[in-house]
């Protein structure tokens, strides 16, 4: 019956499965994003500023920057913490995460600074361990007065929230994209974020209509 | 995999290093290179184009007027005039060059720096890249693909 289903479902829609509409990769809408809106107007007066996106690898991301006249650095950490060889082994047989080395082979940038860090959701569905960490060496890599664009689910996005990639698209819009099936991990409250960000400067929340918070820091 | 393979027409005309072929030690020419075998040490092409096909591996830095990476890169790219990730591209180093094309599915990490005028030397592919200003220019980015998203951070080694 089911595969009746979605032969109809195929036929009807003339093209791909359920599972490929949903499955990664798949297009996801478009989200409205003030914090995007806000930090671009910041940057927008400068040139040759240093921007990290810390998400997926995005066409769109590099070119929104790289048109506004600054340079781009990449590294999608979320990723690269799923890495089996960060996983190290206990004496009493469970694994924890070998936070040492992560940090050691990621998030290391040589004679650069920068101005703006593009955090998205990440902390939402990193390892625990690994976050407060991450938020810390963030700090060290940025300019003071530096801004960083993070995204935190809110309780109502559900333990099922999807894992989206966020390509820029335009000054204030943000294209969705299914990523890799990611389980939300926590879901941190406004006490949580600021306890978070303690040794950055200033925070300002955003709220939005689909259960994600937006925090724009300022370093 | 689909990607640049040259044909008998233009084979004449751009050397081929296969896929069997290991390189260690500096690479230099003055024609267009389609590389799919590995080279560790730097590739200097200044006026003409790489092609790193799916297999290609190198672990060095480039410095060469195109630059197109199918293949995987450990090393910084210097492209005079244009560096494009396909989608298979895994490349970990920075890029430097005027005009930048990344497919959807490309895994990049490092900094992409857009010069306007990059006049290739021979010491920028071996130091850090240039913080120089930068000119926008217009990228042409492809539409988010719907396949080829990685599970894991690519793996450099085989």
């Amino acid at each position: 019956m089911g595969s009746v289903a979605n032969s109809l479902l195929r036929f009807f829609r003339g093209g791909a499965s359920a599972q490929e509409q949903t499955g990664p990769g798949a297009p996801a809408g478009s989200r409205r994003s003030s914090g995007l809106g806000e930090l671009t107007r910041l940057l927008k007066g400068s040139e040759g500023l240093a921007v990290l996106d810390l998400g997926p690898t995005s066409p769109a991301n590099i070119a929104h920057f790289t048109n506004l006249g600054h340079r781009v650095y990449n590294e999608d950490v979320l990723l690269a913490a799923q890495n089996p060889e960060y996983k190290i082994k206990c004496e009493d047989g469970t694994t924890e995460v070998d936070v040492d080395r992560f940090f050691r082979e990621n998030l290391v940038f040589k004679n650069v600074k920068f101005d703006a860090v593009l955090c998205w959701d990440i902390s939402d569905y990193m390892t625990e361990p690994l976050v407060k960490p991450m938020i810390e060496r963030i700090a060290c890599v940025m300019n003071p007065k530096g801004y960083l664009l993070a995204f935190f689910h809110t309780k109502d996005a559900g333990a099922e929230a999807p894992y989206f990639r966020y390509h820029i698209d335009g000054a204030e819009t943000l294209k969705l994209q299914r990523g890799p099936k990611f389980s939300l991990q926590r879901v941190f409250n406004n006490r949580h974020v600021e306890n978070l960000f303690r040794d950055y400067g200033s925070l300002k929340f955003y709220l939005a209509r689909d259960n994600v918070r937006e925090v724009l820091v300022v370093r | 995999m689909e990607g640049y393979r040259p044909n008998e027409q233009n084979r004449s005309d751009v050397a081929h290093i296969g896929r069997s072929v290991i390189i260690k030690g500096e690479l230099s020419g003055s024609e267009d290179l389609y590389l799919d075998g590995e080279v560790e040490g730097n590739i200097e092409l200044r006026d003409h184009n790489l092609t790193l096909g799916p297999n290609g591996r190198i672990r060095a830095n480039v410095n060469a007027k195109e630059i197109i990476i199918h293949g995987k890169v450990d090393g910084n790219l210097i492209g005079s005039e244009r560096v494009e990730l396909k989608k298979s591209a895994v490349l970990v180093g920075d890029i430097a060059t005027q005009r930048i094309v990344i497919e959807d599915g490309a895994y990049f990490k490092g900094g992409i720096d857009i010069q306007k005028d990059t006049t290739p030397r021979r010491d920028q592919a071996a130091a850090a890249l240039p913080t120089g200003t930068s000119t926008p220019v217009t990228s042409i980015v492809n539409p988010p693909d719907t396949e080829n998203v990685p599970e894991s951070a690519p793996s450099f080694t085989k």
